[in-house]
């Protein structure tokens, strides 16, 4: 068996900002296997984005412990988490979230920019990243200027320039043609079997899980196996 | 008429949803204001300045200096002068006393009271007729100063002006003192900033012997004043300048008031050029604000006009309540506020007050209306121009 | 300064509202610049003025002329280095609208005591040969086309010649000129003992005496000093700095320096609501763009920055261009106005205090939003997406 790359210990995480505190997740564990590909999916309100939150360091649990690498992130300031998650951790969202005055190619440099490279150094890691994705080509077109699916392939040449362990990835097709989904699924794929990404994806498509090694169903707070593929 | 129906139908709709774009709006808003208040500030300081002077002039007395003298301080009349003056045809007579008054002033230190300063003051001998060759000009409070003594009477803006100088108090000036025995009035004009007593003492007390710097001439009618200078022009043994008081007084106001407006319109200019900035600003911003629903309207049949002057008229209306609202603070911040600075050709001070006029409001709504249509120009073109499916898509 | 690329890029997301904020800026700037260099024209070249020299005049008025006599007395004080006299001519060239000042004085003493003004030694020996020569500053030979040879007729206000003319006329021995931008040149100087053989009355009187202050003497002191001797005659005297002199006539000025502060401080008022209001929707319409920089890993703090970075970049644009182009007009406007208001400059001091103005600006105008942005909670910001 793998090494476990994050831990999830006991975790409960609660809602505050509802009136009613609503306990999202309840007691909470995970482990989650290095070089894994797992998919979780479930009910809208059922806590799997506050479960990704949770993973990235965006959030803290209410209880119980988090614990991804060698980093115990439930005892992390926030300057320490962001710090973490600049080297550990790549998002990629449902909308692609990219900056519409960068291009492209600027787009991938941006984490880039919290290290110490110098300009040289960033831009050919990020072509590298790009290459990757397979958009070495459109590096200096803008967000506008490029489709969907090509604007997720950014997005996701952006999650790894840092070359981080662990990939989280919230809803990546859900804007996408069934076509450009698979592309993008794929190429998930490769980067989780050919560059030993660890990636944790929720989805609430199911054909979209299948790209995946598992699957869990995340329901009223609580996770639970599947039988996997 | 469908048009204008549409047009009433946009521009209320666009002037109904105004409140969400409360911020960048109040922004325009201000920027308007600023402009109307700066501007009428300034020419409200022109306009007081040239009132206190011109209101000091009228058609029916003349001024008589030394030819080329360019104010009263650099002119000098001799005693025999001052007499051929008073017995010249179109002087005015009451009974067979000629209504003149031969005076001559001198300059003097008084401090002011809003900053302590020492400032020049004009010091007036005048002569017994003094008051009734000028306008409006009235003893309010105590008594006329009595010939012979080291008495003065001084103005209302003086005395409220500079420290000091009150009823019943002295004053010293080199090494005479003088009793303050009386205030006067002269309809808010340029005498109300000086001190007067009897031209004799004066001269006596300056060592002036027996000369005077103007006299000012009571006329007959506004049309003798033509044969009074006729008849003093042709006269060899004097040399004179004569102007209606309203003349002299003009040029003497000239310098200042062309100044401040010299100074007044550029920087007003400026600062409206800045305000349509501003506006242009708001304006584009809130076309991209309303962008969905400028879209919609045309997906449903509106035409571009509307559109276009709908926008026109929320700029021009954000103008017109900025330029209400400067004028309004303008009015109540600047009128009446009095000041006093130093007048270059009198050498002395000049005590006036800011005047906002109407019809100074006026010219700064037409300002703020100008800036409102500017600003709203080309926003509203790109409103018009606003590709339909494009805007309905990016939302 | 590897943020400044992003930073540049944000600034010009949205383009006509950016320019037009500059152009704001721009425009509240270059009237700074105008009015700071007019409103120094008010302060009565105080500041070129000595504090090493004293001017002596009547104590009673201004215009009052002192005997010739004061002066030995004068020169006996102790303290004093070096003592002349100057007066008020107030004539104008060809036209009643021409008037600059002339002062009767005496040449050589008279330069001695203002070493500021340049003049070649040879046009200053042949202005003192010549009883009807004069010298006249820089800006009135440029004014009025005037070269050194010319005979120049001045036409007098006040003073009448003995033989009843008024039409006084000088040979231009010479043109002087200051190397102190802040010093004005729109005068003439003539000869005192022309002056005083050819008027027609006040013989023996000048209008004030210029005392040059010995080193090591209090100025203060010297001045009282100087009253003392003449008090209780019947001229007497009032004795300050040149520069209190100066700043005196600026007080007269009253209240024109409060005028300004005020239209400047609605002007920028202004700007700062602009600006701010061209921040804060930057920032609102990029919340979800900034907290993706954050899940990125970027501080809180470094988030702050690049806000504020911003809405100091967009000031110093307009504010560094509005001055620059406000420099150049006030060297416009002072020759142009050189005549009825000389001193119009635009001092390094000013434009500090502009600069200062520019940064404070940008952070005030971009903290609200700046703070804003730092705070954003990345998932809520995110869920609104």
């Amino acid at each position: 068996m793998r090494e476990v790359l994050a831990r999830l210990t006991g975790v409960s995480s609660t809602n505050l900002k509802v009136k009613e505190r609503v306990e999202v997740l309840h007691n909470l564990d995970l482990e989650v296997p290095a070089g894994d590909f797992i998919a979780i999916m479930g009910p809208s309100g059922s806590g799997k984005t506050t479960l990704l939150n949770l993973l990235g360091g965006l959030d803290k649990p209410t209880s119980g412990k988090v614990q991804v690498g060698d980093a115990e992130l439930s005892s992390m300031s926030n300057s320490q988490l962001s710090h973490w998650r600049s080297t550990n951790v790549g998002f990629i969202f449902q909308f692609y979230n990219l900056l519409p005055v960068l291009s492209a190619q600027k787009n991938v440099e941006l984490p880039l920019l919290l290290t110490n490279f110098n300009g040289k150094e960033r831009a050919k890691r990020a072509r590298i990243a790009l290459d990757i994705v397979g958009l070495g080509d459109r590096a200096s077109h803008y967000p506008r200027e490029l489709s969907g699916g090509q604007e997720q392939r950014v997005a996701i040449a952006r999650a790894i320039v840092s070359d981080p362990t662990l990939l989280l990835c919230d809803e990546p097709t859900g804007d996408l043609d069934r076509e450009t989904a698979v592309e993008i699924l794929t190429l998930l794929q490769i980067l989780n079997r050919e560059h030993g990404k660890t990636i944790i994806m929720v989805t609430h498509d199911a054909q979209a899980a299948e790209f995946a090694n598992r699957t869990m169903i995340c329901d009223k707070g609580t996770l639970e196996h599947q039988e996997a593929a | 008429m469908r048009t204008i129906k549409q047009i009433i139908a946009v521009t209320w709709l666009n002037l109904r949803n105004l409140p969400q774009r409360f911020a960048s709006s109040a922004v325009a808003i201000v920027g308007v204001t600023a402009v109307v208040l700066v501007f009428a500030a300034v020419l409200s300081m022109a306009k007081g300045f040239e009132r206190t002077m011109l209101s000091a002039g009228s058609d029916d007395t003349a001024i008589i200096m030394r030819s080329g003298s360019t104010s009263e301080l650099n002119s000098g009349l001799s005693n025999e002068q001052t007499l051929i003056v008073a017995n010249s045809p179109g002087v005015l007579k009451d009974g067979d006393t000629p209504v003149i008054s031969a005076e001559l002033y001198v300059v003097v230190d008084v401090k002011k009271k809003s900053n302590n300063a020492e400032a020049n003051v004009p010091f007036r001998g005048i002569q017994a007729r003094g008051f009734d060759v000028r306008r409006n000009t009235t003893l309010v409070e105590g008594r006329m100063f009595e010939t012979g003594k080291n008495e003065i009477v001084i103005g209302r803006a003086a005395q409220q002006e500079f420290a000091g100088l009150d009823t019943g108090s002295s004053i010293r000036f080199g090494q005479n003192e003088w009793k303050i025995v009386g205030v006067f009035e002269a309809g808010g004009s340029v005498s109300e900033s000086e001190l007067w007593t009897d031209v004799r003492v004066l001269q006596s007390a300056y060592r002036r012997g027996n000369s005077f710097q103007s006299v000012r001439v009571k006329l007959e009618s506004p049309e003798s004043f033509e044969t009074l200078k006729a008849s003093l022009e042709e006269d060899p043994r004097i040399d004179p300048d004569v102007l209606t008081e309203k003349e002299y007084y003009s040029s003497q106001a000239a310098g200042l008031s062309q100044f401040i407006r010299l100074i007044g319109y550029p920087l007003t200019i400026l600062m409206a050029i800045g305000a349509v900035f501003g506006a242009l600003n708001s304006m584009y911003s809130s076309v991209t604000v309303r962008g969905k629903e400028i879209a919609t309207l045309r997906a449903l049949g509106f035409g571009p006009v509307p559109v276009l002057v709908s926008t026109i008229v929320e700029s021009t209306l954000l103008a017109f309540v900025g330029g209400v609202l400067g004028g309004l603070l303008a009015f109540l911040v600047f009128n009446g506020f009095q000041v006093s600075t130093l007048n270059g050709p009198s050498f002395s001070q000049v005590v006036f007050d800011f005047a906002v006029t109407p019809d100074l409001l006026l010219q700064g709504l037409y300002a703020a209306l100008i800036i409102g249509v500017l600003g709203g120009f080309f926003p509203a073109i790109r409103a018009a121009r606003l590709p339909v499916a494009q805007a309905l898509r990016e939302l | 300064m590897k943020y400044l690329g992003l930073i540049w890029k944000n600034v010009w997301r949205k383009k006509i509202r950016t320019s037009l904020t500059i152009l704001s800026v721009f425009v509240a700037f270059l009237l700074f610049a105008l009015l700071s260099g007019i409103g120094y024209a008010f302060k009565g070249g105080q500041d070129a003025a000595s504090a090493d020299r004293l001017i002596v005049i009547d104590k009673v008025s201004l215009i009052n002329m002192l005997p010739m006599a004061y002066k030995n007395r004068i020169a006996s004080t102790p303290g004093v280095q070096a003592v002349t006299h100057a007066s008020w001519f107030g004539g104008f060239y060809q036209d009643q609208r021409n008037q600059f000042p002339q002062f009767p004085v005496d040449p050589y003493e008279y330069m001695s005591l203002y070493p500021e003004l340049k003049l070649p030694q040879e046009q200053l020996e042949a202005w003192a040969r010549n009883r009807t020569g004069a010298i006249i500053g820089s800006e009135i030979a440029e004014r009025f086309g005037i070269e050194v040879g010319d005979r120049v007729p001045i036409q007098a206000t006040i003073w009448t010649k003995a033989d009843g003319s008024r039409t006084w006329e000088f040979d231009v021995e010479g043109i002087f000129s200051t190397d102190d931008p802040r010093g004005a040149t729109a005068y003439m100087l003539f000869q005192y003992d022309y002056f005083d053989e050819a008027r027609a009355f006040a013989k023996g009187q000048v209008g004030w005496y210029i005392i040059g202050v010995a080193p090591g003497t209090d100025g203060a002191q010297l001045a009282n000093a100087v009253d003392t001797q003449f008090a209780n005659s019947p001229n007497e005297t009032k004795t300050s700095t040149e520069q209190a002199f100066a700043a005196s006539f600026a007080k007269q000025f009253g209240n024109i320096g409060m005028i300004v502060m005020l239209i400047l401080g609605a002007v920028f008022f202004t700007l700062l609501l602009v600006s701010g209001n061209t921040m804060s929707q930057s920032v609102r319409e990029r919340i979800s763009e900034l907290a993706v920089m954050k899940t990125l890993g970027f501080s809180d703090q470094s988030v702050l920055g690049v806000v504020l970075s911003e809405s100091i970049l967009i000031m110093s644009i307009g504010g560094l261009l509005g001055l620059g182009v406000g420099w150049v007009l006030v060297q416009g406007v002072a020759q142009q106005m050189s005549a009825f208001l000389p001193g119009v400059y635009l001092s390094p001091q000013a434009m500090l205090v502009a600069v200062g103005i520019i940064v404070g600006a940008g952070i005030v105008a971009g903290m609200f939003p700046a703070m804003k942005a730092m705070r954003l909670s990345i998932i809520d910001a995110l869920a609104r997406a």
